[in-house]
């Protein structure tokens, strides 16, 4: 199975406020990405807005609320949910993250972090199991944005994940904003875990921004805030990734202080440079 | 020195905490230096809880214009603590918000608050529920008008009815993006409509006994004993307007019964 078959361009996650302008003309865009769970309603705007995003361009639902990492059974309902979605727009791919966000039957609504120890190996391996078992097609699982520690951990993340990899055959959805972030709270260097990811098993990446506070001790802080353009750094820590692999979909998300149309398009553009220049390359 | 703490005692900690104002921290979070991470766990703390009371907002706009937006998320968090929500599709959290707020001590100076979120719950539901053509009011134009009265129809599914002692479709009005707040000179009680039949979600101010007329039809009523609980409703019921307007507004899906007497 093919973790993802989303084409090697530039995408954006789409906002509704940007349908009319998105539909206006044609986008120099390969693929949109939508939250799996604002299309869980019956039917209305959204389905209607989401169906004609998917005549014209490649699809990638991203889930948000899955809970991969709990320490719980996966919600059946919700998968199903996730079944009958993918199902009905045939996405070129479904990605989750490595967090979980529900507790008994409370939903927390954030990306939480989980100790990465043999036990939670065990019981993230089984729910991508039975994830992609579910829906019938392999799945992309996104490295998480950090901000504090296990003491109980005893495996790097990057290991973590490519256990994951090997054990369930998923594919990887690498988040260099998340991996910036992360190393950043963590005091650690984003190209060594950058080194140590399983990079060939990377079917999308994300982009997108961050913004900085300190902790008590004058620490800095990186918050994964979506709300910003592509910083510089994260932008760095793309080429590098591309210059190893080559041209992978790659997308811009802008979730908060969401922009105008023009403003989100130039980032993809500029992302789909660094692909163009990348596919260049592979081809002399 | 203390075991490792199982998994399952690892997330039921975090989740309480998180949840939590403040308080102390789950134990065997660290930091890269040591130090005990409180900045970097209320991270989680705000997104989780700010961002539940965000998502109501977003939900009720005009209930957050009419309050402001810090005595909203005040409103919201203390919710949001007493009722998280219990499914990870937030399209439908806060449905009885509006029950909440109509009991909530601080919200007591501003009675109509409960259903301007009434009308903001409705419009949402309508937002997202099944796809349905109206019915199209043609096909009633060649019913015997000796059979009209024996009619049953079907609701649209995004038919919703707000009933209030306050004018309440005003004040949304007033409050919805576009509006302007002003001065309303007679204080009448209104009762909306809510429906969607085609993508848009509107809003409408129903006429006198309007609302028990669409409430018995939807019960399964006949016309007669419809335009019956109408005229019961209001002295000033208006069958003919009360019936075109429902037509001409979507609220049927189809004619249920006694299409052919």
């Amino acid at each position: 199975m093919k973790p993802s078959n989303l084409p090697a361009g530039a995408g954006v996650g789409f906002k509704p406020q940007h349908f009319g302008a998105i539909t206006a003309e044609p986008q120099p865009l390969a693929f949109f990405e939508v939250h799996a769970e604002n299309y869980m309603g019956a039917g209305g705007l959204p389905h209607a807005q989401l169906a004609r995003l998917r005549q014209d361009y490649a699809l990638s639902i991203h889930g948000v609320g899955l809970s991969i990492g709990a320490d719980q059974v996966l919600d059946g309902a919700h998968l199903a949910r996730l079944k009958a979605l993918c199902d009905r727009y045939q996405p070129e791919s479904f990605s989750e993250h490595l967090a979980w966000s529900s507790h008994g039957d409370v939903f927390l609504n954030d990306l939480l972090p989980l100790p990465y120890t043999e036990a939670t190996l065990a019981r993230v391996i089984e729910h991508v199991d039975r994830v992609q078992t579910t829906l019938g097609r392999a799945m992309l699982l996104e490295n998480p944005a950090t901000y504090l520690l296990f003491a109980e951990s005893t495996i790097p993340e990057t290991e973590f994940l490519a256990d994951v990899v090997r054990r369930t055959g998923c594919g990887l959805l690498l988040d260099v904003n998340n991996v910036f972030v992360a190393a950043t709270n963590h005091h650690r260097s984003a190209e060594d875990y950058l080194a140590a990811f399983p990079l060939d098993r990377v079917g999308e990446i994300h982009l997108a921004g961050h913004e900085a506070d300190t902790d008590e001790i004058g620490a800095p802080l990186l918050i994964d805030a979506h709300s910003t353009p592509v910083p510089d750094p994260v932008w760095a820590l793309y080429a590098s990734v591309i210059a190893r692999i080559g041209p992978v979909a790659s997308l811009v998300e802008w979730d908060n202080d969401v922009p105008d149309w023009p403003v989100l398009r130039r980032e993809a553009e500029a992302a789909g440079r660094v692909l163009a220049a990348s596919a260049k390359r592979v081809a002399a | 020195m203390q075991p490792f703490l199982a998994v399952p005692d690892r997330q039921s900690g975090f989740a309480a905490a998180v949840m939590q104002v403040a308080g102390p921290l789950p134990d065997g979070l660290t930091a890269w230096h040591g130090q005990p991470p409180e900045a970097r766990f209320s991270v989680y703390r705000n997104n989780v809880q700010a961002g539940l009371a965000r998502a109501l907002a977003s939900r009720f706009p005009a209930g957050e214009r009419i309050v402001g937006p810090d005595f909203f998320a005040a409103m919201a968090r203390t919710y949001v603590e007493l009722h998280p929500p219990r499914s990870p599709v937030l399209l439908g959290y806060g449905d009885d918000f509006p029950d909440f707020v109509a009991a909530f001590e601080p919200a007591a100076s501003v009675p109509y608050l409960a259903d301007v979120l009434r009308i903001e719950v409705a419009r949402s539901r309508a937002y997202h529920a099944a796809d349905l053509p109206p019915l199209d009011p043609a096909e009633l134009a060649d019913i015997p008008p000796e059979a009209v009265g024996a009619l049953r129809f079907r609701l649209h599914p995004t038919v919703h009815l707000v009933r209030s002692p306050h004018p309440v479709v005003t004040i949304w009005t007033m409050n919805a993006e576009g509006g302007e707040p002003g001065p309303i000179d007679d204080w009448l009680g209104e009762d909306a409509l809510v429906v969607r039949p085609h993508l848009a979600v509107a809003v409408h101010r129903l006429p006198s006994g309007g609302a028990a007329f669409i409430a018995a039809l939807g019960d399964g009523a006949t016309l007669a004993e419809a335009a019956e609980a109408g005229a019961v409703a209001s002295d000033h019921f208006d069958l003919a307007a009360n019936l075109t307007g429902a037509l001409s507004s979507g609220v049927f899906s189809r004619i249920a019964e006694g299409r052919f007497p």
